[in-house]
């Protein structure tokens, strides 16, 4: 990853009738980065994705790439390629041949299409699947074929559309960890769309925050996480607690409060475990404080029967401040 | 009713003998069995004297149209004027489905289907002789319009009936494409973008192979409409013939004759499926 801007998104307004998607958003993506675009839906970072792509036009507004004004040129006069949502291969078309479209309406002579698509086939471990039919091939699978196809021709950036949403939640983690390290490999810039936040937090170098179609916050996982710069942020990227302390609205984090008698924080306040809800590795423990607001605690199993009266404590330190 | 409806369902034999009974009956006997008829007939002959069928089997009606140059080229003719038709439907048909499945909005799609309809609510004969009014050489519409820009009416003849076909049968062409176009989804045309090919390339390499399955159904329409039409030929087809008008004419004086003539369009229409159903295109309607 360096420094130069490869992407430079410029007052880019997008609508569709009353609905304002993308509304004056200004962003810059650097060479080589892996940057994911996370917002609930209806949030405009897929529209803002598929500007980048081509296939809408903005309103008003500049999208460069690479010192080049693109917002005016079709999808394929511009020099990104697109992972779609569905993987949108093509049915009638073997693996072998989805992987090679592009290269061939490069005009790619045959030997050399050939052998760059089979690189790219074992760079997804998916040798021997050449003859298959996208029809026949699993949901992973596919979206394998689809990542091959996109970047086998070597884009300088990668546009992601919501890729892991069809998968099953197991192969989502393995895809997620795969993606990073290919994208590490490959060293192309990622533009990754998601409504997961845990997906965007796990794989990006930075996240931008999307909301009514505009950026809330841009950063890296751990100041989004750590340091949401709004309401909206805090909500959305992990639970937090919303309180009032001595006529200060502060937030914590579920994590951070802990109902050991240890008293591990500078912050402590009595309360009554009310209800349990066990996820596997932790459990989340709902109470209700003395001063009479509740607060969520997740915490390793600890045994504690609901009802019982325990004292909540955290550090001063992870407490967060929201305008 | 109740025991009725108990019986029934413990007898799935049954039910299925209820259900089926009647359409059963009439494929067999109204659809096959006078295919099977034709089929016979086409073998007997007639007796020159009295003009009746004598029900004896021989060759000799083939014998005939085989060896006749007036039949082959009638042949020709028909079989010509089919492929004109279909051609000619598939090149207009495909910008209107495309049109109305990917680039009018979801409403005036709906008004477009129904315009696209409305031809067929009316007369086959009200429309034909619509067309004949056009064409009439000398003072019809065509001539009226194109005359002052140094056009003429084609006339009646081989062109007018390729034109009134095309006109009947692309409602039949353009639904089938319509809906293979529906089905097809939009972002295989965003992707084949992405990875730089032209709207034409797309459209040669993404939609024409999958929509080619719809292809081969509305030609069977056109193909087939066209191939045993005989009324457009008599109305704006002059002196010319098809094979439909061979029949209607032989008909009342020669039956079996007749009969033999109209295996041709028979027998075409199944070496056309037998062709298609190589390509696997009807695997996949």
């Amino acid at each position: 990853m360096s420094d130069a801007v490869i992407v430079s998104i410029r007052a880019l307004k997008r609508s569709f009738g009353e609905v304002r998607a993308v509304d004056d958003i200004d962003l810059d993506i650097r060479e080589g980065e892996f940057l994911t675009l996370l917002g609930p839906s209806g949030s405009g970072k897929t529209t803002v994705l598929r500007m980048i792509a081509g296939f809408e036009k903005p309103d008003s507004g500049t999208i460069t790439l690479a010192g080049k004004d693109v917002s005016q040129l079709p999808p394929y006069e511009r020099d990104v390629n697109t992972v779609f949502q569905d993987y949108a291969l093509f049915p009638h078309m073997n693996v072998l041949e989805n992987i090679e479209y592009g290269l061939r309406v490069k005009g790619v002579s045959k030997e050399e299409r050939r052998t760059q698509a089979l690189v790219a086939l074992k760079q997804i471990r998916l040798e021997g699947y050449e003859a298959r039919k996208p029809a026949q091939l699993s949901g992973g699978q596919r979206q394998r074929v689809a990542l091959a196809r996109a970047l086998v021709n070597k884009p300088s950036v990668l546009l992601l559309d919501e890729p892991l949403g069809a998968l099953d939640l197991k192969l989502r983690e393995q895809m997620q960890i795969e993606l990073k390290a290919l994208q590490r490999e490959v060293g192309i810039t990622f533009i990754f769309v998601t409504h997961d936040q845990e997906e965007a937090l796990t794989m990006s170098d930075r996240i931008a925050v999307f909301n009514h179609g505009k950026i809330e916050q841009l950063g890296a996982p751990r100041e989004i996480y750590e340091n949401p710069k709004s309401e909206f942020v805090s909500e959305f990227v992990g639970q937090t607690n919303r309180i009032e302390l001595d006529g200060k609205k502060i937030n914590i984090r579920p994590e951070f409060v802990s109902s050991a008698h240890s008293g591990a924080g500078d912050r402590s306040i009595k309360a009554t475990l009310r209800d349990e809800i066990f996820v596997g590795a932790t459990t989340r423990y709902l109470f209700d404080t003395e001063p009479g607001f509740s607060m969520i605690s997740t915490q390793p199993n600890n045994g504690l029967k609901i009802g019982d009266a325990v004292t909540l404590s955290w550090q001063r330190e992870k407490e967060f401040l929201v305008q | 009713m109740q025991s009725i409806a108990n019986t029934m369902h413990k007898k799935p034999k049954l039910r299925l003998v209820a259900l089926l009974t009647a359409p059963i009956l009439w494929l067999v006997v109204a659809y096959l069995g006078a295919l099977a008829t034709l089929l016979v007939t086409a073998f007997f002959t007639i007796d020159s004297f009295t003009g009746n069928v004598v029900q004896t089997f021989n060759l000799g009606n083939f014998q005939d149209m085989f060896t006749d140059a007036a039949y082959k080229n009638v042949v020709l003719r028909t079989l010509g004027i089919a492929i004109s038709v279909t051609v000619i439907c598939t090149i207009l048909a495909i910008p209107m489905a495309f049109y109305m499945a990917k680039i009018a909005k979801p409403k005036s799609q709906k008004i477009l289907v129904a315009l696209i309809l409305t031809p067929l609510w009316a007369s086959y004969l009200v429309k034909i002789y619509a067309w004949r009014t056009m064409l009439e050489p000398g003072n019809g519409v065509l001539d009226w319009l194109l005359g002052p820009i140094g056009f003429n009416s084609p006339g009646f003849g081989g062109p007018a009936i390729i034109i009134g076909l095309s006109y009947l049968w692309l409602p039949y062409m353009i639904l089938p494409i319509y809906a293979g176009l529906e089905r097809l989804p939009n972002n295989l045309l965003d992707a084949s973008g992405d990875l730089g090919a032209h709207n034409w390339y797309t459209f040669r390499r993404v939609v024409l192979p999958l929509i080619f399955p719809s292809l081969v159904a509305g030609s069977m329409f056109t193909f087939s409409l066209s191939l045993g039409d005989y009324i457009t030929a008599t109305i704006i087809g002059g002196k010319l013939q098809m094979l439909g008008n061979v029949v209607y004419q032989n008909f009342s004086i020669n039956l079996p004759f007749a009969a033999t003539i109209a295996t041709i369009p028979v027998t075409i229409m199944a070496i056309y499926l037998w062709m298609v159903r190589r390509t696997g295109a009807l695997a996949s309607l």
